[in-house]
């Protein structure tokens, strides 16, 4: 038997990167839940829960654990395999896509260095975009499988939104890809902390991305799949317990997921701006440790973002989202598209 | 046995098993399903044989956005056991007919494959051609007759369907 | 007819095209939801920071002893004739002798209830009571699971004893012991 020829300190690093990540993100996940709750008291001129905890610190914790002991319904016409399998498909894909993000500079030991990130490809940014592509068949068929009009007219919704949304987002990430000449994070990062970020580069392009990533997160100004005054509740309306708690968190893992790529492609990944950190001289393990944090602070900015945004902008109407799709999204990103080469022919020249 | 052969045997039975799947069950929606399944399958043979690119387009393109078209219109047209046509018999010998002209193909040109040759095998784990920069090159140097003419294909099919959206919307007009 | 000069006729052109974009309008309206993050907050945390109730405002009823701690109802009544809601209801008794510590007049009120669903707390019953008995305190009726909690008897209206639970009767009597 070759199988225990596997280096085992390779195993044991990436599983407990794997396991680390995982965390973070369920971590990040249920206090972006508060977060939500706090900012949307706070641009309302309310305080927002400060019941649990001082300032509602365990709030997520005390949501989380009404969730678990909530009594769990599977309606009786429901098809009983895949109601089960949506929500674990949901969370899956959410989770998934964190596996190509770098999260910090690879910290450098005596044995060798340590990438933060779990599987540096070479495809890299297109399996975040397949994963993405993936993400919609927890809508589909958790919709479907309730045998409840609502949810599967939530469903179809969420599905030609998240198909629809992905061919802008592909066309501007093609622009960057263009600049950076690589489709590896690492090499994407490494180009922007040469560079310069790719925003400066690609203004439209971040523009275009990032409306996008909103769509594909079903997130206010495109939350259609959830409609709360059209379709009650929307996909998740049959889903009760965990099951509805996994597709609720799930919504929080892709946004924290999709801050992070956002992030890295567009602002520098882990790169520390204005500075050149190697010539502090600081311990490794020290630079990667901040470069993790700077990268943290860029999500988190982008967390608020994503949450200023819904407490601001009411819900696009369905022919409203599919013209901004399609005529406008679609049109902009290959003119994106088109300068970039231009200019980058032109500069080679 | 090494994990790569290991790997390549589950892959092989989950692709088969989930084929079977597909063909058999009689709700659409689980075809559909099933399929997916197929081309995961289908997505990490092309991993272990280093394609990465063409696993990655296989999952996005199939699995990420045909299948959803796929699932799209049974679930709008809500197909289920039900409502399944019973099928003709003479279309049930059509296509177990068209499937074995496949299938001779398939055995006819595998039989003379001299399986002593090592060019003839795609190599397990090994090769380069798989990768996007190599691809890439070779698609625009080597095969750029045949990628430009099937992205003519691409194209005329687009115009096909805003020719055929274009027209419909004349006769609603005209009514 | 132009109530006010605020009046805006609404837009029916066609948006422009950067307006279709709606990039700017949605970044005017983030910059109004951010300046909201750093206003006063138009709500307080509730059982720690309690708003103040106005000097007139009409609460719950509270029946009055005087100074001695005498209860100062004479079941004359007159509070539940000028009842508009017929929220009161009483039995009268006469004083018997060694009673005088406990009711100042000679006819006192055995029974005293207040319906306090009924109750419009309109305050006519303290404006009626010749003896300055009944007075509506600064709390409200606090929820009941039953309709029959809402029926206030005369052990829960009558003011805590002045001489006997001191600290009581002066947190009863709240702001009006300010006022008088």
């Amino acid at each position: 038997m070759y199988l225990l020829a596997i280096d085992l300190w390779f195993i044991l690093e990436k599983a407990i990167l794997i396991a680390s990540i995982i965390g973070l993100s369920f971590f990040i996940a249920m206090y972006t839940t508060l977060a939500e709750r706090k900012v949307a008291g706070w641009m309302q001129d309310r305080h927002g829960p400060n019941r649990a905890g001082p300032f509602g610190i365990f709030q997520p914790l005390a949501d989380g654990g009404k969730l678990f002991f909530k009594e769990e319904i599977i309606p009786l016409a429901a098809n009983r395999s895949l109601f089960l399998l949506g929500p674990g498909l949901a969370m899956i894909t959410s989770l998934v896509t964190s596996t190509v993000i770098p999260w910090g500079a690879p910290v450098v030991t005596a044995n060798g260095t340590i990438p933060l990130q779990v599987a540096d490809v070479d495809m890299g940014i297109l399996i975040v975009f397949s994963v993405v592509s993936i993400g919609v068949y927890g809508i589909m068929i958790g919709g479907w499988a309730s045998n409840n009009k609502f949810s599967l007219i939530a469903a179809i919704r969420g599905a030609s939104q998240m198909v629809s949304y992905e061919l802008p987002m592909g066309l501007a990430l093609i622009a960057v890809l263009f600049t950076t000449g690589s489709l590896k994070m690492s090499e994407i990062v490494a180009s922007q902390a040469a560079n310069g970020w790719h925003v400066i580069y690609q203004p439209l392009g971040f523009i275009i991305f990032f409306i996008c990533a909103l769509a594909e997160c079903n997130r206010t100004p495109f939350d259609l799949p959830e409609a709360e005054n059209e379709l009650n509740f929307g996909y998740h309306q049959e889903y009760s317990s965990m099951k509805l708690g996994f597709y609720l968190f799930a919504e929080y893992i892709n946004m924290f997921v999709s801050s992070a790529v956002i992030s890295t492609l567009y602002f520098g990944g882990y790169d520390i701006p204005f500075v050149n950190e190697a010539a502090w001289g600081l311990q490794p393990w020290l630079l990667s440790a901040i470069s993790f944090g700077v990268l943290m602070a860029k999500i988190a900015f982008f967390l608020f973002v994503f949450i200023w945004i819904r407490w601001t902008i009411p819900r696009f109407r369905y022919d409203q989202l599919m013209n901004l799709g399609w005529k406008k999204l679609i049109p902009l990103a290959l003119v994106n598209m088109i300068i970039t080469m231009a200019v980058m022919l032109w500069l080679k020249k | 046995m090494n994990i790569i052969e290991l790997l390549f045997g589950t892959l092989s039975v989950l692709a088969i098993f989930s084929a079977l799947m597909l063909v058999t069950s009689k709700n659409p929606v689980y075809s559909v399903l099933w399929l997916i399944v197929t081309f995961f399958a289908i997505s990490g043979h092309y991993i272990l044989l280093n394609a990465q690119f063409l696993a990655i387009v296989n999952i996005i393109v199939y699995a990420g956005a045909i299948m959803v078209l796929f699932l799209f219109v049974i679930m709008l047209m809500n197909l289920n056991k039900e409502t399944e046509p019973q099928k003709n018999r003479w279309l049930k010998l059509a296509g177990a007919v068209a499937g074995g002209c496949l299938l001779l193909v398939l055995v006819a040109a595998l039989k003379d494959v001299d399986s002593k040759k090592p060019e003839n095998f795609a190599l397990l784990n090994g090769g380069n051609t798989g990768l996007i920069k190599n691809l890439g090159k070779e698609l625009f140097t080597t095969y750029v007759v045949p990628f430009e003419i099937s992205s003519v294909l691409f194209l005329s099919a687009m115009i096909g369907a805003v020719v055929l959206g274009k027209k419909e919307k004349q006769n609603e007009a005209a009514h | 007819m132009q109530l006010t000069n605020r009046a805006k006729p609404v837009d029916r052109q066609p948006m422009t095209f950067l307006e279709s974009l709606y990039l700017w309008n949605i970044l005017k309206g983030m910059l109004i939801t951010f300046s909201h993050l750093f206003k006063r907050k138009a709500t307080i945390k509730y059982p720690e920071q309690k708003r103040s109730f106005s000097k007139v405002f009409r609460g719950l009823h509270v029946l009055n002893r005087d100074a001695e701690g005498r209860e100062n109802c004479t079941a004359c009544g007159l509070c539940a004739v000028a009842c508009p809601a017929e929220a009161i209801t009483m039995e009268a008794a006469e004083r018997l002798p060694g009673e005088e510590h406990l009711y100042r007049e000679e006819k006192y009120a055995v029974k005293y209830e207040i319906n306090m669903l009924r109750c419009i707390f309109c305050g006519l019953c303290e404006e009626a009571c010749p003896k300055d008995a009944i007075y509506l305190s600064q709390t409200f009726a606090p929820a009941n699971y039953g309709r029959k909690g809402f029926i206030y008897s005369k052990d829960e209206l009558l003011i805590p004893h002045p001489v006997n639970d001191k600290e009581a009767y002066q947190k009863a009597l709240g702001e009006k012991a300010s006022s008088n």
